[in-house]
């Protein structure tokens, strides 16, 4: 297939009109990493962004960048680390689980995912720190929306279609993010040998007090064992982390290891890079990364992670390996390779207490024929299409690759 | 007033008893207001300088029979204007004289707290504030805090996507709900998001977030719920000149420190508040930074001399820390009246709503003492400093000929001058009606396009709120029409692999 790389908005607008002409569908990539993400795509030609790189204005006082919709996302994290900075959603690098080069991926590419990591509780998501941007639509419509500063509700805030579209509405040509200080330093308590049940309700109770804790995870034992050298592994993990000043942090950590002493024993610290890095391999799913199984990502209510992932094994799915973020809500699961991926039990068991399943990874020909996104509710579902034909009437862009119907 | 609305539509007119009648069928009688007097109530929002009786109120108080009133709307093709507590200052809630205003006021009960997964799910007629009454026994509160909160609506809050004091770190509306309930123009009620956190597929809620009434009408909201810090202390920091307390902002922020609030006042607005009610403002200060700070109580009290620190540098002539909560609510009270302080030496104020790159601020403060004398008329100034939302206060007399057309032509020059210096026309008042006519200082005709499309994919008859936000009302179908041009192969000037 052949690969265009266009330089600015004009010269997308002469694709699409080809795309629209001929009825050609076009697929989108940065770097591709996340190009295994969705249904496979049907296209007769690739759109590659890295030709619109470059960081047109970053003003750390204001806390805001812009950037071509193709700049590395490597030289973004660069540059506001020199400033002590961060896009602090701390997006996930797909790079471990989908088999491609680690930390790889554009900052268009993050954005069109809707991006975010363990720090989601708190920081938000790609969507919480997009303030504006300018794309080419399906319909070869150069525009923008938002813009570059925190408040704004001038028009409809069409930054938020944008994160988690899938590349599916527009082409991102320019994206500008809020940025924010990184902490002065971080912390991170590792509670051991809880089951599930017990952690989920050690989360749910440290979640509840006022000790501001950025992320809260836990590892069954076997999901535990799968990190990476240097951080702890065997029992399970039940990890709570603590982001601020030194001062603030010390008293914090003080604080929640008395309130759990009785209920979870003596808990063990990571301090700065060694926390960091149990971060990142969460974030990035490093503990399932590695088995040879399909990988799904659930969203549910925090107190319900547990309870799903209980009835999932109920159902008999041969469920391989599992660990929970955000409290609890975000369970990342791996399942016996199937060509269905086991997706009707696992997302029966989602229904039942609300919230979504997403494959992950799983070969082609099952993102093929298994939604890879939640099924919708036929109004809802209807709804979304009319937005996508809104943007994409003829859906030349990305066809196929959220929804079999566009 | 200069306001043009789209011409009332006969058809609708000459069917108002039918259309009366048959809301009776849905409603209990009394939750129908057709009598002009009681009409009266509801003849404008907080942007009072227009007015409009609407056709006929409707005040459902289930999801059922807001479905059935849409439902009906369809069928007789009548427009519908959805109302919370009706304190826009942009005129989102302002009723058409041709559509039915479905005041969402008898939407009042917490349905549910959950503490455990830290959310609550409301109705829409809930007052902002009455989320964070009705947890904080558990030490929990609801964060976006508009100073009209006693008021003001949640339904109305995601309508506008409503901002407060504490919001540079907290957030705003739409980063602090999970789910929402809505009901499109016909009847269908569609949930999106609920207690997990991100949607799958686009992102609606979000988009619903800030889209004053135009797409569905808000039935049901999921919102989160914080902890409160545990130690929350104020400063208050006065300054010489309006550039050395923009000056400390920038400063503080600089520092990697982000207040749980950080907002500015210049001298005219200083002096209404604290002769309002007094709040122990330094009145000689030319400009008035209230920063607040939360956390641990250690982490607190070495920020409180952290950010002294950055003020006495920056030039400031008076700091002063909150020694009790008292005082700490104090420092805000004045703050928070700051709109009626001002209007109580007004006779009438408008309050204009520019987001501006704060480094502009002292180019825009300028700009608008030139305008003021200019247009003759006088402007205070509260600002959101953290996050660049100007809140310029232009008083006027309402009573006066030409004064409310004086105070409409300073606004627009305000937010002119915003747009240019790379702001935007709104931060969190929402375009409705007042800044309608300005969207193209912001917009190219093809962006504006584009946002009416996404209107036509909700309400293609544009029957919800029509005449709010966007300048022409474009139909369609025609919006909807694909004109390719080109097409040509194979793109010799397009570097590829
Ligand atoms: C003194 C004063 C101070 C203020 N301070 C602030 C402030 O600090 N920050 C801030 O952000 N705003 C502030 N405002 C503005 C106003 O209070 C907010 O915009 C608020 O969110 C409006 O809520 P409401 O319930 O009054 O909504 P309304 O005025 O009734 O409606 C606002 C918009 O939302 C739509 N809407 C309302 N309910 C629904 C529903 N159920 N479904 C669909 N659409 C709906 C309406 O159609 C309209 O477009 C202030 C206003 C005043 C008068």
């Amino acid at each position: 297939m052949e690969t265009l790389l266009p330089k600015d908005e004009k010269d997308l607008q002469e694709v699409f009109a080809a795309a629209l002409a001929n009825e050609e569908p076009v697929d989108v990539v940065g770097q591709g990493s996340k190009s295994a993400l969705g249904r496979p795509m049907i296209a007769q030609r690739r759109i590659d962004s890295q030709a619109m790189t470059g960081v047109s204005l970053f003003e750390p006082a204001e806390l805001v960048l812009t950037a071509g919709a193709g700049t590395p996302l490597r030289e973004i994290v660069n540059l506001l680390d020199q400033q002590g900075q961060q896009l602090a959603f701390e997006p996930i690098d797909y790079g471990p689980l989908l088999g491609r080069e680690p930390q790889s991926g554009t900052i268009g590419g993050l954005a069109a995912t809707n991006a975010s990591g363990p720090r989601r509780i708190k920081a938000g998501a790609a969507r919480d720190h997009l303030l504006g941007f300018k794309a080419v639509s399906g319909r070869g419509d150069v525009f923008k929306s938002g813009g570059r500063v925190m408040k704004n509700v001038t028009g409809y805030d069409l930054s938020k279609l944008m994160t988690g579209s899938y590349g599916t509405l527009a082409v991102l040509t320019e994206v500008t993010f809020k940025v924010l200080p990184k902490a002065e330093t971080e912390e991170t308590l590792l509670f051991t040998g809880l089951e599930d049940a017990a952690a989920v309700a050690v989360m749910t109770e440290a979640s509840g007090l006022p000790h501001e804790l950025s992320s809260l995870a836990h590892l069954p034992a076997a999901s535990a064992a799968a990190l990476p050298d240097g951080l702890p592994m065997g029992a399970s993990l039940t990890a709570l982390r603590l982001e601020g000043p030194a001062v603030s942090v010390a008293k914090r950590k003080d604080d929640v290891i008395a309130h759990f002493k009785a209920a979870a024993g003596e808990p063990e610290a990571l301090q700065g890079l060694a926390s960091e890095r149990f971060w990142a391999a969460l974030r990035d799913v490093v503990p399932l990364a590695r088995q040879d199984a399909q990988v799904w990502r659930l969203s549910t209510a925090p107190t319900e992670g547990a309870a799903v992932v209980e009835a999932i094994r109920a159902a008999e799915v041969p469920v391989t390996g599992w660990f929970y973020d955000w409290a609890g809500g975000l369970v990342w699961l791996a399942v016996e390779t199937a060509p269905h991926a086991h997706a009707a039990a696992i997302r029966a068991a989602v229904e039942t207490v609300g919230g979504h399943a997403t494959l992950i990874r799983a070969d082609d020909d099952v993102r093929g024929v298994t939604p890879v996104f939640h099924p919708q509710p036929a109004a809802l579902a209807a709804l979304t299409a009319r937005i996508k034909n809104s943007f994409d009437p003829a859906h030349i862009l990305n066809r196929g690759r959220m929804r079999d119907d566009f | 007033m200069s306001l043009t609305m789209p011409k009332p539509e006969e058809a609708i007119l000459a069917n108002r008893a039918r259309l009366i009648e048959r809301l009776r069928q849905i409603l209990p009688h009394d939750n129908v207001i057709d009598e002009e007097r009681e009409l009266r109530a509801y003849e404008c929002d907080a942007l009072t300088m227009y007015r409009q009786l609407p056709l006929v109120v409707a005040l459902p108080e289930t999801v059922p029979q807001v479905s059935e009133i849409m439902a009906l709307a369809k069928e007789m093709n009548v427009k519908v204007v959805p109302r919370g507590a009706g304190t826009s200052l942009s005129g989102g809630s302002l009723p058409l004289g041709d559509g039915i205003l479905l005041a969402m006021g008898k939407f009042n009960k917490v349905l549910e707290v959950d503490y455990a997964n830290r959310c609550a799910r409301v109705q829409p007629g809930v007052a902002n504030l009455a989320i964070s009454k009705a947890v904080e026994h558990k030490g929990f509160y609801y964060a976006p805090d508009p100073s009209s909160q006693i008021a003001c609506s949640i339904g109305g809050n995601v309508g506008e996507n409503a901002g407060g004091v504490h919001c540079l770190k907290y957030g705003l509306t739409t980063n602090n709900i999970l789910g929402l309930e809505v009901v499109l123009f016909g009847g269908e009620v569609v949930q999106l998001g609920g207690k997990h956190l991100d949607s799958e597929a686009y992102d609606l809620m979000g988009l619903m977030t800030g889209s004053e009434g135009l797409l569905a009408v808000i039935t049901e909201v999921t919102v989160r719920i914080l902890q409160k810090p545990q130690t929350a202390r104020g400063l208050l920091l006065g300054f010489p000149t309006v550039d050395n307390g923009a000056d400390c902002v920038a400063a503080i922020i600089a520092q990697g420190i982000i207040p749980g609030g950080l907002e500015m006042m210049d001298k005219m607005a200083i002096i209404a508040a604290d002769d309002f009610q007094a709040c122990g403002y330094p009145r000689d200060c030319e400009s008035l930074v209230i920063c607040e700070l939360d956390g641990t109580a250690s982490e607190v009290d070495h920020l409180i001399d952290v950010v002294s620190e950055i003020a006495r540098g920056q030039g400031a002539t008076y700091i002063k820390a909150s020694d009790s909560e008292e005082e700490r609510l104090q420092f805000w009270a004045g703050r928070k009246n700051a709109f009626p302080a001002v209007g109580a030496i007004g006779p009438d104020y408008l309050c204009m709503d520019g987001t501006i790159p704060r480094g502009q601020l002292s180019r825009v403060l300028k700009g608008m003492q030139e305008m003021s004398a200019k247009h003759g008329l006088r402007v205070a100034n509260v600002f959101h400093a953290g996050d660049g939302n100007l809140h310029p206060l232009i008083l006027y007399d309402a009573n006066k000929p030409g004064d409310i057309e004086k105070a409409e032509a300073f606004g627009a020059d305000i937010l002119k001058l915003c747009v240019e210096v790379g702001g935007v026309l709104t931060g969190e008042h929402g375009v409705g009606v007042e800044k309608r006519d300005l969207m193209h200082t912001m917009f190219s005709e093809v962006d504006l396009e584009t946002q009416q499309r996404v209107k036509c994919a909700f309400d293609p008859e544009h029957r919800l709120n029509p005449g709010k936000v966007f300048p022409t009302l474009n139909r369609c179908a025609e919006l909807g029409m694909m004109h390719v041009h080109g097409g040509r192969l194979p793109f010799p000037d397009i570097p590829r692999f």
